[in-house]
């Protein structure tokens, strides 16, 4: 059984926002919900790295754990989605998540919040698989159709990996060996509670 | 709003198609696809969820959305030539997928290329054509438009004739818009046509075309992958090429490759760096030098390659004597030690590759600037192999083909100049008498004490620079070296924000009569400035909605399908020339050749036809292999390329072709000739990609000895330096009928091919030659022997005709250290192309006024990854516009504190020209050295602190707004190209 998981390799992100994008194109992302976004720590400096972050589909989400109408659910790939229809927006799963993946679109004037969305892992929601109902709520449904989600296959410079965990761990391993450095895979303990050891 | 459908299929197995290449080379494609089992069984596993849904896919409801296409073009930003693969329903684009095929991105995008959609659909397009009337747009038709705007342009050629017409081109262009604009100025009359490698690259032609030949990148992006020692300087390519970076990072990580930057910022490419280096901007030939003084003095340079294929080395070699480790870290900040360690890296860590960009370019010493690194890789023997050369990457999507189709000056298609025989050349292929178009073009009269020009003189006369158009509206007439100043502007594609000085260029737009801006989007020409009539907006669609070529920095030429028609009113570049060319009367004998096709509104020539037109032309650079049908051939066959060596696979239908038949290539496209990946490459034969440096300036040359005698040096190759299987083992000249016939060889040219030269020739025959020969068979001939047609030459050290031969370093015309201004003055005031181009008079009063105190920041300015060029396209694109809301200036720390200016507050940076001023954020941080701002160059519609949103058409504003870098940026021009100065200037900053 597959485990679908994200690897963002530090050392080849230079934060050109591809992922970014290409998030936005594949899943119709109105303004001001960010899916996915670059962070750039010590930018300008020496030092400086970049990481692309988003929903990170965790074993045992925190997220999942303190939702009061428990709208979580985690797929057979390990892809943590969530119900819109039970969501009701209030915002616990965004002080739980440790990569700031929720989002909420404003949907008052009162600062009231919409149901929350978040990196699908462009594998759609509850709903029939690549149905319009489904893109409209969640967007893409790629891993039905056999792909991967748009933003690592797009990446400038095949930093941000998706896939298998084994497989994309065996990837950033290869590279790690060739390269000689590797600043280590990102949010992995957090996320995954495992490390990719070299 | 449901604007996507999938097909309902599950289609298992290619995710080994995603996940294959992202490896570090250790495993290779095939060995992965081989392995790959486990990830299909992943996939295949992944059966059911767990909420109410079946994996078997089915789109509720609608059905399948039968019917989707795959249809491919070109991404339009950047010159890497990412593929884009667009999903097509209904003839809508409702989906991108990643283009796994394309050898040169490999599925990769940047944020602009993973947003290309956004383009289609729109919101923010010119809906229709509109005109300005009394300050109020108003819609109307096409065939007004077309009949309004031709008969301004007859009245104002009939009044100040055909040079006070300006037609500013485009570097998004498709070949054969760009070949069609061109070929429309010939029968307009005037070469007053440009396009954005003014302001790109243009120093970088003139300066290599001057040194080796041929005016573009030596290698290509993937070829990286073999540099040991990868050298940046003022170039971003994180930024401005991100996928070129994929190939970088892995010639990096595989070859444990040193990457050395040279950029007064700390940039994103520096982050990935090995060794990052701040100069001070304006200072590249005393940095180059300074490395240079190490490489000669340590004896580290490539004697060999010198002796063999090298002239004039020694004049570098006196130059550089001045350039001690002292007075180089005076002049550019670098320590020695830094210095040194770069020279030693960059000789003895072979291959090593210099990539260079606008940094380099956009200086009043561009040229120069860019032919000390030419002498850099010449000295170290670093041209003409893999992992090597001068990898200058190229900033639009088909900036070098427009270049290459002459959208300049100074150029007919294919570099042919202006000369007599060049116009001939280009009416033999048309099939129009050359006496037509000498009747075309105006005669000068005398003024300013300058003689007057002919008609035919005038043809043969570079045209105005757009780098500087306002000039030729704002200058009295005797000072604008044609018949009378600009009246008119017709630009295609082509931003209005992008050049220095623009309260000059609002001068320059009050003073034009006619007005046509011809775009996706109205572009800040709309909104700059108060006009209030004789403006035009023509609707133009994207290059995804037009079919043809377009050539990528690396030269592979790579065909884009139409991916949906025209949106809203636009209409196609072609339709648009074609309609226009109609109304001045021309059409007719301009299109004969072509093959007009039903477009959106009419008939208008297929690109296919006017690319056959460019191979029975384009000899000069080898334009004339790449048929429609060879290159979409190649974008059929995309997967059977080497992501290293750009081969076709054996056995594949484009077997032994590099990708794209990067030019040259010669010959007709039945000589199937495989292209050229590496120029000047000896170790391969001269049929099969290889090539030498190009005699163009003669065979020998006089030099004076010390004791008064003279001598003559050779221009041609020696030593045995010449291309694999070359029958004449040493150097020779360019290949023509007179030698062919010395040679013996003329006896292998077909009757036909005789028949052909003949004509041409008439009783002069023997001055037939491989660029003129539109038979093909000098060509054919020469490369059946294993020679080069264009000869085998020396590159040139000294470029005696350039205005510095060897390169001195000048100080910015705008220079914070006056202290050096007296010993390292700017050139003397000289004219530039039809104007005066006052280097000194402007540094001198600089530098009396006291500029540099009150002025105390340097200013340089560059890109962002999110936004291209003027940033109009970019900037009304809702997935990018979020990234980067707002216009900022980079300040350091210091700078900041000083000034009580606070991050992210509003400052206003004012320039030392026309008092002016820009208000913007202030982005505080350590990337810009102490003294030193940045400033992005993508903003307009802000001016002077003035929100002129209100001055676009309703609904085409573009969402994000901000003040232009070029309010401040000031005077400054290349001597040979009127390359403006757009990366060093001086500015002082204020919290606002």
């Amino acid at each position: 059984m597959a485990r679908m998981k994200f690897l963002c390799d530090a050392d080849r992100c230079i934060e050109c926002n591809a992922c970014v994008t290409a998030c936005k194109n594949e899943n119709e992302v109105p303004w001001g919900i960010n899916r996915r976004r670059v962070v750039t720590i010590n930018d300008g400096k020496p030092g400086e790295r970049s990481i692309s972050m988003a929903c990170m589909h965790c074993t045992d989400a925190p997220c999942a754990a303190v939702c009061p109408v428990d709208c979580f659910y985690t797929t057979a790939d390990a892809v943590v989605l969530h119900s819109k229809d039970l969501c009701i927006g209030c915002g616990y799963c965004f002080y739980a998540c440790p990569f700031g993946a929720p989002q909420y679109p404003k949907v008052g004037n009162f600062g009231s919040r919409g149901k929350m969305d978040k990196c699908t892992y462009c594998s759609g929601g509850p709903e029939v698989d690549l149905s319009p109902v489904e893109f409209q709520k969640y967007g893409s449904n790629r891993l039905a159709e056999g792909k991967l989600p748009l933003c690592a296959e797009m990446c400038s410079t095949k930093s941000l990996l998706a896939g298998d965990g084994e497989i994309i761990a065996q990837i950033y391993k290869e590279r790690v060996v060739k390269r000689g450095y590797g600043s280590g895979a990102w949010g992995w303990q957090t996320a995954y509670k495992e490390t990719i050891a070299i | 709003m449901l604007i996507k459908r999938k097909t309902a299929d599950v289609q298992r197995g290619r995710l080994q198609t995603a996940i294959a290449g992202l490896s570090s080379g250790v495993m290779d494609r095939r060995a992965f696809l081989r392995r790959s089992g486990l990830v299909a069984g992943g996939i295949a596993a992944a059966g059911a969820l767990q909420i109410g849904s079946v994996r078997k896919a089915e789109a509720a409801g609608l059905g399948p959305a039968t019917g989707t296409k795959i249809i491919k073009n070109i991404c339009t930003h950047c010159s890497v030539g990412c593929t884009v693969k667009a999903e097509v329903a209904n003839g809508v684009w409702v989906g991108q997928e990643p283009a796994w095929e394309s050898p040169i991105n490999r599925g990769s995008h940047c944020a602009k290329g993973a947003s290309v959609r956004e383009l289609v659909h729109g919101d923010r397009r010119i809906k229709y054509p509109m005109k300005l009337v009394d300050g109020q747009w108003q819609r109307i038709s096409w065939d007004v438009a077309i009949n309004e705007i031709g008969d301004k342009m007859n009245e104002i050629r009939a009044k100040s004739g055909a040079d006070s017409v300006y037609l500013l081109g485009s570097a998004k262009f498709s070949n054969e818009g760009a070949y069609l604009f061109r070929k429309f100025a010939a029968f307009w009359g005037t070469n007053n046509v440009d396009h954005q490698a003014r302001i790109c690259h243009s120093t970088t032609v003139a300066g290599v075309a001057n040194t080796w030949g041929y005016g573009a990148m030596t290698n290509s992006y993937n070829d990286i992958r073999n540099s040991k020692t990868i050298l940046f300087m003022g170039s971003n390519a994180a930024e401005a090429h991100p996928v070129s970076m994929q190939h970088i990072l892995v010639g990096k990580e595989q070859n444990r490759a040193n990457v050395i930057v040279f950029d007064p910022r700390l940039t994103r490419t520096a982050a990935h760096a090995t060794d990052y280096i701040r100069i001070r901007s304006g200072t590249d030939i005393a940095v180059i030098w300074g490395m240079m003084w190490h490489i000669f003095k340590n004896g580290w340079e490539d004697k060999d390659f010198q002796a063999a294929r090298v002239y004039g080395m020694d004049d570098v070699r006196k130059e550089v004597e001045k350039y001690d480790p002292k007075t180089v870290e005076d002049i550019t900040g670098v320590p020695e030690a830094q210095m040194k360690r770069a020279a030693e890296t960059f000789a003895k860590v072979k291959p090593a590759t210099f990539i260079w960009c606008m940094g380099v370019t956009q200086h009043s010493v561009g040229t120069a600037n860019v032919r000390a690194i030419c002498n850099l890789l010449l000295a170290t023997g670093n041209v003409g192999g893999m992992g090597n050369g001068a990898n200058i990457f190229r900033g639009h999507c088909n900036v070098q083909g427009a270049t290459d189709f002459g959208l300049d000056i100074a150029n007919l298609p294919c570099y042919y100049g202006l000369v007599e025989g060049a116009w001939r050349h280009w009416a033999r292929v048309w099939d129009v008498p050359y006496d037509y178009f000498v009747t075309r073009f105006d005669e000068v009269p005398a003024k300013g004490g300058r003689p007057a020009r002919t008609r035919k003189a005038n043809m043969e006369t570079s045209g105005h620079t757009s780098t500087r158009w306002f000039d030729a509206a704002n200058l009295p007439t005797e000072q604008v070296d044609q018949k009378d100043n600009l009246k008119a502007m017709f630009v295609m594609g082509h931003g209005g924000n992008t050049i220095p000085r623009m309260p000059d260029a609002v001068k320059g737009l009050e003073k034009l009569e006619l007005l046509v801006v011809a775009d996706p989007h109205p572009t800040n020409f709309v909104s700059l400035g108060g006009r209030k009539n004789g403006t035009y907006l023509l609707p133009i669609g994207t290059q995804f909605e037009c079919s043809g070529s377009r050539t990528c920095s690396n030269r592979s030429v790579q065909w884009g399908e139409k991916i949906v028609e025209p949106i809203f009113e636009a209409a196609s570049d072609y339709f648009v020339i074609y309609k226009l060319a109609q109304k001045l009367g021309f059409a007719d004998p301009m299109h004969k050749n072509f093959e007009m096709i039903q477009g959106k509104y009419g008939p208008e020539p297929s690109a296919e036809s006017i690319l056959r037109e460019i191979n029975k032309g384009g000899w000069s650079t080898g334009y004339t292999g790449q048929s429609p049908e060879r290159l979409k051939l190649h974008m059929e066959h995309q997967d059977k390329f080497d992501l290293v060596s750009l081969r076709g696979a054996v056995g594949s239908p484009v077997e032994n072709d590099f990708y794209g038949l990067p030019w040259p290539c010669w010959g007709t496209p039945e000589l199937k000739h495989p292209g050229t990946h590496i120029l000047y490459n000896t170790s391969l034969a001269a049929n099969n990609g290889g090539g030498t440096f190009r005699p163009r300036f003669g065979l020998t040359r006089e030099r004076t000895l010390a004791d008064g005698s003279k001598v003559n040096d050779t221009l041609l190759a020696e030593n045995g330096s010449y291309s694999l299987n070359s029958e004449i083992k040493d150097g020779y000249p360019e290949f023509t009928m007179g030698v062919l016939k010395k040679l013996g060889w003329d006896a292998d040219l077909t009757p036909k091919e005789l028949e052909t030269i003949t004509w041409i020739g008439g009783n002069a025959i023997d001055a037939v030659n491989w660029a003129n020969d539109l038979s093909g068979g000098i060509q054919r001939v020469a490369l059946a022997h294993g020679c080069v047609p264009y000869g085998n030459g020396k590159a040139r050290a000294n470029a005696w005709n350039l205005p510095d031969p060897v390169p001195t370093h000048r100080e910015p015309i705008y220079s914070p250290r006056v202290d050096l201004v007296a010993k390292w003055p700017a050139r003397p005031d000289e004219r530039t192309l039809r104007i005066p181009n006052l280097h000194t008079s402007v540094q001198k009063a600089a530098v009396e006024k006291g500029i540099a105190k009150s002025f105390p920041i340097i200013l340089t300015s560059g890109r962002l990854v999110e936004y291209e060029g003027g940033g109009e396209e970019t900037r009304s694109n809702r997935w990018l516009a979020e990234l980067q809301q707002d216009m900022f200036v980079e300040i350091n720390p210091a700078d900041a504190t000083a000034r009580g200016i606070r991050d992210g507050a509003f400052v206003w940076v004012s320039g030392p020209e026309n008092n002016s001023k820009a208000r913007v954020k202030a982005l505080v941080t350590e990337r810009v050295g102490k003294g030193v701002a940045f400033m992005p160059f993508h903003f307009g519609g802000f001016y002077q602190g003035q929100d002129q949103r209100g001055n676009y058409p309703k609904g085409t504003d573009p969402i994000v707004l901000g003040e232009s870098v070029n309010v401040v940026t000031t005077y400054g021009y290349d001597p040979v190209t009127a390359m403006h100065e757009g990366k060093v200037t001086l500015c002082q900053i204020a919290a606002a």
